[in-house]
């Protein structure tokens, strides 16, 4: 559509290493390094939940490799793993990482519209991650308020001891929310001005669409979070009182601005995940998507209704108990178009005709594990039941089982699925299919017996389970999540292994080894600094596979349609 | 099912609550067992053990739609029945004030429960107020009324038993009532973190029979109260 004709200079071969793969303004790189930056958060995140369940397991031991810890520390602990994992892994690696790699290769774009803005979008990350990881080296410890920061704990120093570990988790949460502005509005500019003639939005592929719709909830919904997050710093430093009591502030201010965004972020790091399913299963099923565009309006009544929940994580906090039943509508009015999504998504297997590798296996399986996260999230929705749950391990079991899937299951079925595209060699699909069956099984292992103990009463953020004796029994449950646990991190290791193997003695890949429609599979693998040759022209919807008639079983968005006999006999 | 891992439910809106919980166990339940079911079946029937084409079907006839449409309406329903049993249960624990003898305020601060109960004089706020920590004591089949304080951040006020589940925050006094139906010594904790402490920031509510209660009020709350006011 808007893609003006120019001569590809092909400009990366006159380029220095440093300005390639360094200081680099090609989404594809950009894309690698945000991949890059995640996978390295991660193993901080991973080692923060390894002692967070060695400590609930056993918690008369000292922590192997890593030390006795005492119940401020584990405050500090439980901190940096929600903070890490949400802001410093799920969204770099969905969006950052998948979203920069294939928006502009799926829309026909030679790179993102604004590309040193991308560039700049990873190195405010990089910088924002960099002050996370030394706030856990300050003076008196990270923030240990939670990773909701809930005021006046986060807002008076004196209540946590905290003070500069405090000031630089808002510092680097800023960051963060930075970073993504920047890149969000690439991936809406890219999307809606870069596309390739011929296509039109009911064209795009749907993880185009779950991304910008992740994108555009995110932009609207972080602002309040960042002013919320200066006047928290305000309060700490200059004496102001917004969210402090005994000043006249209000600390159920800070719970309505940080839940306005915090809600809307979990569909923010959802939608992508699903995306990546969405694009994985027709592949893999050689059937197209079932119901396409009831899938796309799906996508934004998810985003619309996103707005109006907020509150659903406050029913006992406080706020006016009248508002309980409207944002209890709203709340659980989204399993409508969340269970829109995965009807089609279920009804696309239907009479089709499968291929079970690793990125299928993922994608069904984050499918099959995020419907519990989905259900149980009704028990939460309810102003009722949730008086019961809220707070509690049910809450924690709820959402590992949502991020989760979409995270770890999606991500990786992206990963095993673009690998070839990314890095030009295949992956060991063997060792990715033992890595999917003990992934799948350790992470209900982990989780199913929480949720147990959430029914059970147990409230979360407890440094010492045996403080009650109401919920001794349940310590047994503890120990079997974490060796689940233990488990689940260690076959990661046979994974580490096959991904760094594959990129350097794996099967070398064709420009499609799926056999895939979009446009990213007409690309030599990997594709080459600003992506097409020649200015791609697009035909057709995404997912024609199977169609009847033809003798291949996929039809490329690309391919010119072949001239009808009926007119050419005319 | 859900039952036999929930702690046993001792007051008079616990069972209102308890219906909700397993009215949306049994719900989701059903759908998750159907989504989970076909999900399955359609994966497994469709695994291409020989080379054979899939059946070409788009879903985007209303024909077709309707199948996750209707399904998705019947959802919404049920929704809605989940939202409405859902309101009458809240609205009786969280907006009715059913009125009381007994009124308690309660202090949640950094890491302890503070009881206080009128003195004498039968008033909260004045000085023979006697102050009772991390016990809560309350008679039997009465309806009590709580005053939900905090001295410094946010606490909640989670008592499994009863299923009462109330944040406490600083700056408001936050209303709660319960009435108990059996007699017996529940445990109080609090559900938000609230710092290092919050771990061990334990209490107990003791369900007595209204001889006992009275009998504690005289021992205790009104001997300290006699005892402190002598003193002076």
């Amino acid at each position: 559509m808007n893609v003006a004709i120019k001569p590809h200079p092909h400009a990366s071969h006159e380029l220095g290493f440093i300005r390639r793969y360094i200081f680099s303004t090609d989404h594809k790189v950009i894309a690698k390094q945000y991949l890059g930056l995640s996978a390295v958060m991660a193993i901080i995140g991973g080692f923060s939940a390894y002692i967070i369940r060695w400590q609930l397991a056993w918690p008369e031991t000292s922590v192997p490799g890593w030390g006795p810890i005492g119940p401020d520390q584990y405050n500090a602990i439980v901190t940096m793993h929600g903070t890490v994992m949400v802001f410093f892994v799920a969204m770099p690696f969905l969006l950052g990482g998948f979203g920069n790699y294939l928006i502009p290769l799926m829309v026909g774009a030679d790179d993102m519209a604004f590309p040193r803005l991308n560039a700049m979008s990873f190195w405010t990350q990089l910088l924002a991650s960099s002050v996370l990881i030394a706030s856990m080296f300050a003076p008196e410890g990270p923030a240990a308020s939670g990773w909701t920061a809930y005021t006046p704990l986060s807002d008076n120093p004196v209540y946590t001891g905290v003070y500069l570990g405090q000031d630089l988790w808002i510092l680097a949460s800023a960051l963060e929310f930075g970073a993504f502005l920047m890149g969000g509005v690439n991936f809406i500019t890219t999307a809606l001005n870069l596309r390739a003639p011929g296509m039109t939005l009911m064209r795009l592929p749907l993880f185009v669409w779950m991304e910008i719709t992740a994108a555009v909830v995110f932009l609207l919904s972080v602002g309040p979070l960042i002013a919320a997050a200066i006047m928290l710093l305000l309060d700490r430093r200059l004496g102001t009182s917004f969210f402090r009591p005994d000043k006249g502030g209000d600390p159920l201010l800070w719970e309505h601005l940080f839940w306005f965004f915090g809600h809307p972020e979990v569909y923010v790091v959802a939608l992508p995940g699903f995306g990546i399913m969405l694009e994985v299963m027709p592949v893999f099923a050689r059937k197209p998507i079932f119901g396409y565009k009831m899938i796309v309006y799906s996508t934004i009544a998810v985003g619309l209704l996103s707005f109006v929940v907020w509150a659903h994580h406050m029913f006992v906090s406080g706020m006016d108990p009248r508002l309980a039943t409207p944002f209890s509508i709203t709340t659980i009015m989204i399993s409508v178009p969340f269970a829109i999504i995965v009807f089609a998504m279920i009804a696309t297997l239907w009479r089709s005709s499968i291929r079970f590798t690793a990125p299928m296996l993922f994608a069904i399986g984050g499918l099959a594990s995020f419907l519990i996260g989905g259900v149980t999230g009704i028990f939460l929705g309810s102003q009722a039941s949730d008086i019961y749950m809220h707070g509690t391990y049910f809450v924690v079991a709820h959402f590992h089982y949502t991020m989760f899937p979409v995270t770890f299951f999606g991500g990786m079925a992206g990963l095993y699925f673009w690998f070839p595209k990314m890095f030009g060699r295949t992956m060991n699909e063997t060792w990715g299919k033992i890595h999917f069956w003990f992934s799948f099984f350790l992470f209900n292992g982990v989780f199913i017996p929480l949720f147990l103990v959430g029914i059970g009463g147990q409230p979360r953020r407890i440094y010492e389970l045996s403080s009650y004796d109401m919920f001794k029994p349940l310590q047994s449950l503890h120990v079997i999540a974490t060796v689940c646990a233990i488990g689940l991190f260690l076959v990661q290791i046979p994974f580490v292994v096959n991904l760094f193997y594959s990129m350097v003695h794996g099967k070398v890949a064709e420009k499609n080894p799926w056999h895939s429609n979009t446009l990213e599979w007409t690309l030599d693998s990997p594709p080459h600094h600003l992506n097409f040759p020649t200015p791609p022209r697009v035909y057709r919807d995404p997912y024609e596979y199977s169609v009847p008639d033809l003798t291949e079983d996929w039809l490329p968005q690309d391919q010119p349609p072949a001239i009808p006999a009926t007119s050419a006999a005319r | 099912m859900l039952a036999g891992w929930m702690p046993q439910s001792v007051s008079t809106f616990g069972g209102k609550i308890d219906h909700v919980v397993y009215l949306v166990f049994y719900i989701v339940g059903f759908f998750f067992l159907l989504t989970e079911g076909l999900l399955i079946y359609f994966a497994l029937s469709s695994r291409r053990k020989r080379p054979r084409r899939a059946h070409y079907n788009r879903g985007d006839t209303p024909r077709e739609a309707a199948w996750i449409l209707v399904p998705a309406l019947v959802i919404l329903g049920l929704d809605l029945g989940i939202d409405s049993a859902g309101h009458r249960a809240w609205e009786l624990e969280k907006s009715a004030r059913p009125a009381s003898a007994i009124e308690i305020k309660v202090v949640a601060k950094q890491f302890n429960w503070e009881f206080t109960y009128a003195g004498p004089d039968g008033k909260l706020g004045t000085a023979d107020d006697v102050v009772v920590e991390n016990e809560l004591h309350v008679p039997l089949g009465k309806v009590v009324r709580l005053s939900l304080n905090s001295e410094d951040v946010i606490h909640s006020l989670w008592i499994p038993n009863f299923r009462l589940k109330q944040d406490v925050v600083p700056g408001r006094a936050i209303p709660a009532w319960f009435e108990a139906t059996k007699a017996g010594t529940y445990e109080i904790a609090c559900s938000e973190l609230c710092g290092f402490g919050h771990y061990s920031m334990r209490g107990t509510v003791v369900v007595q029979t209204e001889q006992d209660y009275s009998k504690w009020m005289n021992d205790n709350v009104l001997h300290a109260a006699n005892s402190s006011s002598a003193g002076q």
